[in-house]
C-alpha cells in the first residue's frame, strides 16, 4: 500500500485492476474469527478499547475487547463516552488516539554508542519492528497515514524505522457511520467513506434486530484473509443500507472547513489580528500536536551511563508549541505563543502543500476536542478570512486591516 | 544542489581530531579525519562550500556547524566553533587525538557556478564568515574565473576577528579586496566602525553582474540584502545562509522549518528573493 494509492479516486483503487472486489457480508461472530486470524499469523492486532473514558489504541484478542455499544460526543474542547442503543462496535468517530503511535511511535531508539580504545563506536539500534494489524481505521486516518508516508518516506532521507513498521502492516479499514461533532472530513475530501489504502473495509450494519458487515478486499492480502471468514456474497439491500451508512455520517459532520484559497490566505496573512486573539487563548500546552494523526515533528534526546561509558540517543514526538523547538543561541526563534500557533496552524493548512503535495489537515477533529480552551482550528481559518487582506480574502472584505 | 544521500545518515561517524587552531578566546577551528576503517565512503573533498555536518560530542550532544575547509585541501573535515554552550562547548574543548562524531554533509551550498563570470560579494557578519571561508577560497583560488572579489566582514569587536592572517592575504591578491568593520574598537583599531552594511558603498562591484553571498544573524542579512538591493542588486542573485534549531538534518524532525522550506534540506544557503517576505516577518 503506497500513498499514492490512497490518493486515488473512489472506484479505480483497491484490487489493482480498475474493479472494486465484489463485497460480501460476514457476521458479527466472524469479527473475532478475523481477528484471530490476524493474530495467528504473526500480527499484534491493535483495535479500539474503552480506558478511562476514552477509546483508545490498544491491542485486542477478541469482540469482547471492542467498544460495544459506546459512542462518543465531542466538542470544542468536551469529549465524553456515551451509551448507544444498538450495541455497534465502531459506533464512535475518533478518540485521542492515532494510528501514528504505532508506525511513528512517541519514543523510539535511534542508536547506541560505547567508548572504546580508540574513541567510541556507534550501533544503530537493531530493527524488529512488530506487524501490525489495525483494526478500525477511519477514512481520515487513511488519509493521515497517507501523508505521514509522504512526510517519512517520499524524500532524499526516508524515516527507516517507520518504513519497516508501515511496509509491514495490515490495514482494516472501517466506514464511518457516526460523525463526531469536531468532524469536518467531507469538507477536506478525506472521508467519511474510505475508498482505498486498506487490505479490508468493513461497513457496520446495524438496527433491525441484525448486526452485520460489509466486507471489501483492497489488497490481495486482504482477500486472503477474507476467503478465510464465513461470508456471504453481498445483497442488494446490504450495500444500499451500507451506501446509508456513509451517507449519515456526511449529513452529520459537525464542522466544516472552506479550503479554497486557503494556503494563499494563511501565507499572505502573518500579521493578521486574529493571531493576536488567538495567542491570548492559547496555553502553548502542545496537546493539538499531540493528538493530530500527521503532526510528525520530533526532538532526539542523548542519555549516557553514569561511568560516561556507553551512550544512546533516542527520538521523541516534539511540539512546535514548546520554547525548546526554535530555540538556537540566544532565545526561540518564536518566543510567543502568537507565533506558535500561527506556525502550527499555517504549517498545517498551507506550507504542507508546498512541502509534501498534500493539505497536513485531515480534517479529524482532535485538535479541536482535545484543546483545554476549545481553540476551533475551522473557525480560526473563518475568522482569517473573514477580515484578510491579499488572496483569499472574501469577495467583500468588512473594513480595513 | 545537495550532495548524494548518505547511507546512514542517523548514524555519528566517529573522526578523529587531528589540529586544532585558536582563532579567539571562544573559537576554534578543528581539523578532523575519518577513525581508520570506520568511515568506508568518507570522501573528504565531496562537501560544497555552504553546506554543514552535525558535530557530535560523545555522551554531550550534537549540533549543527557548517564546514569552514576548502574541499581542495583534501583529506580533512575543517569545522570553526564558537563554544556557546553544553555541546558548543564541548566541541571547541576537542584537543588533538580525541574523536568526534560525524553527520554529514548535509544542505545546500552556495552558488558558485553561477557566480562565475560576475562580481563576487562576499559579506560576513561575526562567525558568519566561518560558513564562507570554502567559498572565498575557492574563488581566489580559481581568481580568472571571476570578476572583481570582495569580502566585506563586521566583527563585535578586535578580539573577535577570525582568521586574521588569512583575511589579510586574501586582500593581497590581486582582483580581490577585503573590508573589515567593528561594531565597538579599541583605540589601536584605525579601520572602519560600524555595521556591514556601510561597507558596501565602499567596494566596487557592478550590481548589474554580480553575485552576492550572506551569512550572519538575521538582522544583518536583512539590512545587508536591503542595501544591496539599494545598490542594484537583483534579488535572484543574493543568497543567504540561514540558521535554524536542527535536530535530525535530514528533513525529517521538523525543527528547522521556516515557511515553506527546511533549512536543514532546502538551505542552510537559499535565494533571497525565495526568503525576503518571510524573513521580514518576526519570529518565523
Ligand atoms: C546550518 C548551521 C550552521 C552552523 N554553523 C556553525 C559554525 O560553523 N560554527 C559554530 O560555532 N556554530 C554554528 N552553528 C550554530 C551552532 O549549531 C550552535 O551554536 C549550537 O547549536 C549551540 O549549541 P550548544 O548546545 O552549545 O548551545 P546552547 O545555547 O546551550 O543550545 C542548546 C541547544 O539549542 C540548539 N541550538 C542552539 N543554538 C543553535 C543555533 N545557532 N543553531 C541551531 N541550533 C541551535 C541546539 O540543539 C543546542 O544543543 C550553525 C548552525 C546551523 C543551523
Ligand atoms: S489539524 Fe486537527 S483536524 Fe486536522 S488532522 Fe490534525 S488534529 Fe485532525
Ligand atoms: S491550540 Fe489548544 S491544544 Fe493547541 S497548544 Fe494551544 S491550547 Fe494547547
Amino acid at each position: 500500500m503506497r500513498s499514492d494509492e490512497a490518493q486515488a479516486e473512489p472506484g479505480e483503487a483497491a484490487a489493482g485492476a480498475g474493479q472494486r472486489a465484489p463485497r460480501r457480508l460476514i457476521a458479527r461472530d466472524q469479527l473475532g474469527a478475523l481477528i484471530q486470524t490476524l493474530a495467528g499469523s504473526g500480527y499484534a492486532v491493535i483495535g479500539p478499547t474503552v480506558r478511562d473514558g476514552a477509546i483508545v489504541y490498544d491491542e485486542v484478542r477478541g469482540v469482547a475487547d471492542l467498544p460495544a455499544g459506546w459512542t462518543d460526543r465531542q466538542e470544542a474542547g468536551r469529549y465524553r463516552l456515551e451509551r448507544r442503543e444498538d450495541g455497534a462496535l465502531f459506533g464512535y468517530a475518533v478518540g485521542p488516539h492515532s494510528w501514528k503511535r504505532f508506525l511513528h511511535p512517541p519514543a523510539e531508539l535511534l542508536w547506541r554508542a560505547r567508548r572504546t580504545e580508540d574513541g567510541f563506536a556507534v550501533e544503530a539500534a537493531p530493527p524488529s519492528p512488530p506487524r501490525f494489524a489495525f483494526l478500525g481505521v477511519r477514512a481520515c486516518e487513511l488519509h493521515a497515514i497517507a501523508i505521514q508516508d509522504r512526510v517519512f518516506l517520499g524524500g532524499t532521507y526516508r524515516d527507516t524505522g517507520y518504513a519497516a513498521r508501515r511496509e509491514g502492516a495490515f490495514v482494516v479499514a472501517v466506514n464511518c457511520g457516526t460523525a463526531g461533532g469536531t468532524c469536518f472530513c467531507a469538507s477536506m475530501g478525506t472521508g467519511p467513506g474510505v475508498s482505498a489504502g486498506f487490505d479490508l473495509a468493513l461497513t457496520e450494519l446495524v438496527g433491525d434486530g441484525g448486526h452485520a458487515f460489509l466486507v471489501e478486499a483492497g489488497s490481495e492480502a486482504g482477500a486472503t484473509v477474507l476467503a478465510g471468514l464465513a461470508s456471504q456474497p453481498a445483497t442488494q439491500a446490504a450495500l444500499a443500507a451500507a451506501e446509508a451508512v456513509v451517507e449519515g455520517a456526511r449529513a452529520g459532520m459537525g464542522r466544516r472547513m472552506e479550503t479554497a484559497g486557503l494556503k494563499e490566505l494563511l501565507q499572505s496573512n502573518p500579521e493578521h489580528p486574529r493571531w493576536d486573539d488567538i495567542a491570548a487563548r492559547c496555553l502553548a500546552c502542545a496537546n493539538c500536536t499531540m493528538v493530530c494523526p500527521t503532526c510528525f515533528c520530533t526532538t532526539v534526546s542523548d542519555r549516557t551511563d553514569l561511568a560516561g561509558g556507553e551512550a544512546t540517543r533516542e527520538k521523541r514526538w516534539d511540539s512546535c508549541f514548546t520554547a525548546d523547538f526554535s530555540f538556537i543561541h540566544g532565545g526561540a526563534v518564536r518566543a510567543s505563543r502568537r507565533s506558535r500557533y500561527r506556525q502550527w496552524m499555517t504549517h498545517k493548512l498551507a506550507h504542507w502543500i508546498d512541502q509534501f503535495g498534500t493539505s497536513g489537515c485531515v480534517g479529524c477533529g482532535r485538535c479541536i476536542t482535545w484543546c483545554p480552551v476549545g481553540i476551533d482550528i475551522t473557525e480560526e481559518a473563518a475568522a482569517i478570512r473573514a477580515q484578510a487582506t491579499g488572496p483569499g480574502k472574501p469577495e467583500v472584505t468588512h473594513g480595513d486591516a | 544542489m545537495s550532495a548524494a544521500a548518505i547511507a546512514e545518515p542517523m548514524l555519528p561517524r566517529p573522526f578523529r581530531v587531528v589540529a586544532s587552531r585558536r582563532e579567539t578566546g571562544d573559537t576554534v577551528t578543528l581539523e578532523l579525519v575519518p577513525l581508520a576503517g570506520s568511515v568506508p565512503d568518507f570522501a573528504p573533498d565531496q562537501f560544497k562550500p555552504g553546506q554543514f555536518n552535525m558535530v557530535y560530542a560523545f555522551g554531550v550532544g550534537e549540533v549543527p556547524v557548517s564546514l569552514s575547509g576548502d574541499p581542495a585541501d583534501g583529506g580533512r573535515m575543517v569545522h570553526t566553533v564558537r563554544a556557546v554552550g553544553a555541546v558548543s562547548r564541548a566541541i571547541a574543548a576537542a584537543a588533538p587525538g580525541s574523536v568526534l562524531g560525524v553527520r554529514g554533509p548535509f544542505g545546500s551550498a552556495w552558488p558558485m557556478a553561477e557566480a562565475e563570470g560576475r562580481d563576487l560579494l562576499l559579506v560576513a557578519g561575526g562567525l558568519g564568515l566561518a560558513p564562507l571561508r570554502p567559498a572565498i577560497r575557492q574563488a581566489l583560488a580559481r581568481g580568472e574565473r571571476f570578476g572583481r572579489i570582495a569580502i566585506l566582514y563586521g566583527s563585535r569587536g578586535p578580539a573577535e576577528i577570525l582568521y586574521r592572517e588569512e583575511l589579510a592575504a586574501w586582500g593581497q591578491r590581486p582582483g580581490a579586496t577585503v573590508a573589515l568593520t567593528l561594531d565597538h574598537a579599541d583605540a589601536a583599531w584605525e579601520g572602519h566602525v560600524g555595521v556591514v552594511p556601510d561597507l558596501i558603498p565602499g567596494v566596487s562591484f557592478d550590481p548589474r553582474n554580480s553575485v552576492a553571498m550572506l551569512c550572519g544573524p538575521e538582522v544583518m542579512l536583512r539590512f545587508t540584502a536591503r542595501a544591496l538591493l539599494g545598490a542594484g542588486v537583483p534579488a535572484e542573485r543574493i543568497y543567504v545562509s540561514m540558521e535554524r534549531n536542527m535536530k535530525c538534518a535530514v528533513g525529517l524532525c521538523g525543527h528547522c522549518q521556516f515557511g515553506g522550506d527546511f533549512i536543514c534540506r532546502d538551505g542552510a544557503v537559499l535565494r533571497y528573493d525565495r526568503v525576503a517576505a518571510r524573513l521580514a516577518v518576526r519570529e518565523v
